[in-house]
Parts: structure tokens; C-alpha cells; sequence
């Protein structure tokens, strides 16, 4: 397989730390909640809670899991339906401040259906946009984060994928020259 | 494996196993929607569905009517009762009738057994079968599976009775073939008159004894004695009397505590206070029976959302 690292686990934890700071910056955690989007933002929304509670002892971070498949805008133009995933979703996001987390940011449909399902668990008073991984120049819709890891410039038939360590000590992210069967 | 394997469902015998686990599977994600603040998704909006009930229901009807609303198709109802079927219009002619303004998908109940395997050969669409005479009923068996699976676990190996009127139930056919396939063994009981003669040939164990059997199971899906299907006044009923009904085979609080296990008390409603079921035991905390009427809105959901998918 044609492929490359893009973000070694050095590197990696070292920009899991920056998006902590960064966040902290703007946010003191009182009214702010993280928002994993099913199925790999939520890793990446784990790992930032983990940093945050470091840095905010005293502060309780929540975090929930969101699953935006019945959200999606290609339903029926696809030959098969998407799977779900779980929701984890335990408490509202009433007038709450909302980091929306995903690993991949790509067309931005995925995060178009993500802030339609968060609108499901009510209204929040603001929502921001975290990712890892932003692949510039294929948006298809007016959709830009606010906290970006690395941004890359990729073609169509390139994929990236994060991989996720169970102990957090290994993530990288890998740059693959044609999408993996 | 993320598709149903057939577009139409009109029986469970049209299902695999990978298709009843997927449809559980996926209804698990629904209940969760079901019980959001805003319990609707987007994902059907471009889908008509039609609801043709040639027969009476309220439940079924209901539910597969809010399992649509929150999936956000455009839903059409249809009942037998009062339209141009007492003119005399073929079965045929009305679904096409429908068709003919733009439905994708047909939801039906016919008294008649086979009627969505006719209509499917029939007319262009996508058809789920909502209980077609004494044959199936699909979906009260997937919700029965889910409702089980939910309070034991994985169902392989669980033993289950279905107690009452098995001669006149599509419940009991399609529970029989769905559990079967999910790998757990199955016991009919109920008067030698309510059970038809050949259904050992689906593999389950026949019982006259109620006792014995709830000693055995570790679920009793009590079925309801369907006083419509008696017959007249000028035939021979099934059993004497329902005070006898209710002596042999009533599932009571006295027979409950004469086993030593706990068992999961399941119907499918409506029920017969009384005769099948005391109220005590269809209240007390072994009953599932409301559980089966939520979790039926989230299964109806991921049939409909799945097979949609397939189109």
C-alpha cells in the first residue's frame, strides 16, 4: 500500500496539547461541552478531555458521543445505508457552548448532519468546529473549523486516516495515495 | 454486512440471520432517538409510505404511523372500511390506485394470508407485511426479539412459550420462525383445540400443560384469546368457557409463585384482563408488555429505514 505517515505519535500528542491550550484560551470549561461525532471524532474528542482534565483539575469537562447517520443528506444515493452508531448524548446542550469534534474534515456534509443531530439535544448558544485533520480545498459546503491539528493539501483519490492506540500513546495519522479496499 | 438482503419484508421468512441481528441492531440506535428531546430524523423526508389497512388495528396502525412521522416521510393511511373496496375494487386495482400518486412504500394488513406475497409479485413497490391473516406478523415478532434480547441478552440457548390461541395467530409463526433462527428453542401451549395439528413440523415443543411449561421457559409471550375468531353462535366453540380458559391455561399470580426462577411475561396485546393474563401479573414488574409497545415504534423504524436503503 502506497502510504505515509503524515503525523508521527511525537507530533501527534504534541498537537492534542496545542488544541487543549487553544481551547482554553477561549473557554474555561463552565459552560462548554466537547462533542465526539461517531464514529472516530469521538476518539479524538476523548483524548482532548483526557488533556483537559490535566489542565483543569477543578472543572469537570463533558463529553458526549454523537451519531449524525440519520442526519445525513445521501440517503437513498448510496448503494447501501450507513450503519449507525451509538449516541451517547447524557445531557442537553440548552443554551450550553459546543465544540463539535471529528477527526476528518473533508466535504463538510458529515458536519452539516453532525450540527443537525446536536440541534436534537436543544439549542446551544454557540457551536465551534475542532478537527484533526483538515483537508483544505474540497469543502462542498460553507463549513470551516475554528481549532485545526494539521491542515493538508490532498487530491480526491487520497485518504487519510487517524489511527487511535488504546493507551493513547501511539496515535499517527497516515496519508494513503488511493483509498485502502 | 450493512443491507437487508431482500427489499420487501413479508414475512420473516424472507429474513436471514444477518438481516434479523442488523434490523435489531439498528432498532437499538432508533430507541435512542425515539427517546430525545426532538425524536425525529431527517432521513426518509423524499419518502411516501402508505399505510393500507384492510383490516382493523390500532396499535400496529399507530405505531407504524409514528415510526414513519419520525423518520419524516409523508405517510397516507388507508382503511379498508370506508373506500372503494366495498365497491367491489380488487386488491390489485386499489394498491396501484395509490401507487399511481407517487408512494414508495406500501405498509399493509389484510385478513386474507399471502395477500403481500400477491401484491409484491404484483405491483411495483416495496412492500411490509403488517400481519396477513392467521400467517405473519414480521414486525411484532422482531419487536418480541428486540423487547427479550433487551432484558436476557443474546437469546441463543433461552427457551420460550407461547401460551393461548395459537391457531389463529400470525404472532406465533412469525415468533416461532424469528426465535428459531436467533437459537432459541420455542414451546406452543395452550387447549389441544387452539393448536394446529401439524406444528411440530416447525420444531417446537407442544404442551397441554401450563404449569409444566412455565416451569420450563425463561419467557411466556401470553397470546391473546381471539373472541372474533370463535365463530357463531351456530358453531362448535374451541374451549367451554372462559372461566375454564382461564383455570388451565390463565397465567395467575398463584401459578407465578409456584417457580422457582424468574420468567419475562410478554403479550402483544390487547389484552383479555382476566382470561389469558390477571391484571396483577400483566402490572407486576416480570411484564414487559409496555416496553414491547415502545421498543415496536423503534424496530418499525429500522425495518422501514432499512429496507428505504435498498431501493
Amino acid at each position: 500500500m502506497d502510504s505515509h505517515v503524515l503525523i508521527a505519535p511525537e507530533l501527534f500528542d504534541r498537537i492534542i496539547d496545542r488544541l487543549a491550550h487553544q481551547l482554553l484560551e477561549h473557554h474555561d470549561f463552565l459552560e462548554t461541552d466537547l462533542v465526539g461525532l461517531q464514529p472516530r471524532g469521538i476518539f479524538l474528542a476523548r483524548r482532548i478531555q483526557d488533556r483537559l482534565k490535566v489542565l483543569l483539575p477543578e472543572v469537570e469537562v463533558r463529553c458526549g458521543a454523537l451519531d449524525a447517520t440519520f442526519h445525513r443528506d445521501d440517503f437513498g444515493r448510496r448503494q447501501h445505508p450507513i450503519t449507525p452508531n451509538a449516541t451517547d448524548m447524557p445531557f442537553l446542550v440548552e443554551d450550553r457552548r459546543v465544540i463539535l469534534v471529528d477527526d476528518v474534515l473533508y466535504t463538510g456534509r458529515t458536519i452539516r448532519a453532525g450540527i443537525d443531530a446536536l440541534m436534537a439535544h436543544g439549542r446551544p448558544r454557540s457551536v465551534e468546529l475542532l478537527v484533526m485533520i483538515d483537508r483544505r480545498f474540497r469543502r462542498e459546503l460553507p463549513i470551516e473549523p475554528k481549532y485545526i491539528g494539521k491542515s493538508i493539501d490532498s487530491i480526491d483519490e487520497q485518504h487519510v486516516r487517524v489511527h487511535w492506540s488504546k493507551d493513547g500513546m501511539g496515535d499517527y495519522v497516515e496519508l494513503f495515495n488511493r483509498k485502502p479496499e | 454486512m450493512n443491507t437487508l438482503s431482500n427489499r420487501h419484508l413479508t414475512g420473516i421468512r424472507d429474513l436471514k440471520e444477518s438481516d434479523i441481528r442488523l434490523i435489531l441492531k439498528t432498532a437499538e440506535e432508533f430507541k435512542e432517538v425515539i427517546n430525545r428531546p426532538i425524536r425525529k430524523v431527517p432521513s426518509l423526508r423524499d419518502l411516501t409510505i402508505a399505510n393500507l389497512f384492510f383490516e382493523n388495528s390500532t396499535r400496529t396502525r399507530l405505531s407504524f404511523e409514528l415510526a414513519e412521522k419520525r423518520l419524516s416521510a409523508d405517510v397516507v393511511n388507508f382503511t379498508a372500511a370506508n373506500s372503494s373496496v366495498k365497491k367491489g375494487e380488487t386488491l390489485v386495482d386499489t394498491v396501484n390506485n395509490i401507487l399511481a400518486m407517487k408512494v414508495d412504500m406500501v405498509v399493509m394488513r389484510h385478513p386474507h394470508p399471502g395477500a403481500p406475497h400477491f401484491l409484491k409479485e404484483r405491483v411495483q413497490t416495496q412492500i411490509v407485511n403488517a400481519g396477513d391473516g392467521t400467517h405473519e406478523h414480521p414486525t411484532q415478532a422482531l419487536l418480541d426479539a428486540y423487547s427479550m434480547q433487551e432484558r436476557l441478552g443474546d437469546l441463543a440457548g433461552k427457551r420460550v412459550a407461547i401460551v393461548g390461541d395459537i391457531r389463529h395467530s400470525r404472532v406465533a409463526v412469525s415468533n416461532i420462525l424469528c426465535l428459531q433462527i436467533l437459537g432459541a428453542s420455542v414451546r406452543v401451549c395452550g387447549p389441544k383445540t387452539l393448536i394446529p395439528k401439524h406444528i411440530a413440523s416447525l420444531g417446537v415443543e407442544v404442551s397441554h400443560d401450563l404449569d409444566a411449561t412455565l416451569a420450563w421457559c425463561d419467557v411466556a409471550n401470553m397470546l391473546r384469546i381471539q373472541l372474533e375468531r370463535q365463530g357463531g353462535e351456530d358453531r362448535v366453540p374451541y374451549f367451554p368457557s372462559l372461566r375454564e380458559y382461564q383455570a388451565r391455561f390463565g397465567l395467575t399470580e398463584a401459578r407465578l409463585s409456584q417457580i422457582d426462577h424468574p420468567i419475562t411475561i410478554m403479550h402483544p396485546g390487547p389484552i383479555n384482563r382476566g382470561v389469558e393474563i390477571t391484571s396483577a401479573v400483566a402490572d407486576s414488574e416480570h411484564a414487559i408488555i409496555l416496553d414491547q409497545v415502545e421498543n415496536g415504534v423503534a424496530v418499525r423504524m429500522a425495518v422501514i429505514y432499512l429496507l428505504a436503503g435498498v431501493r
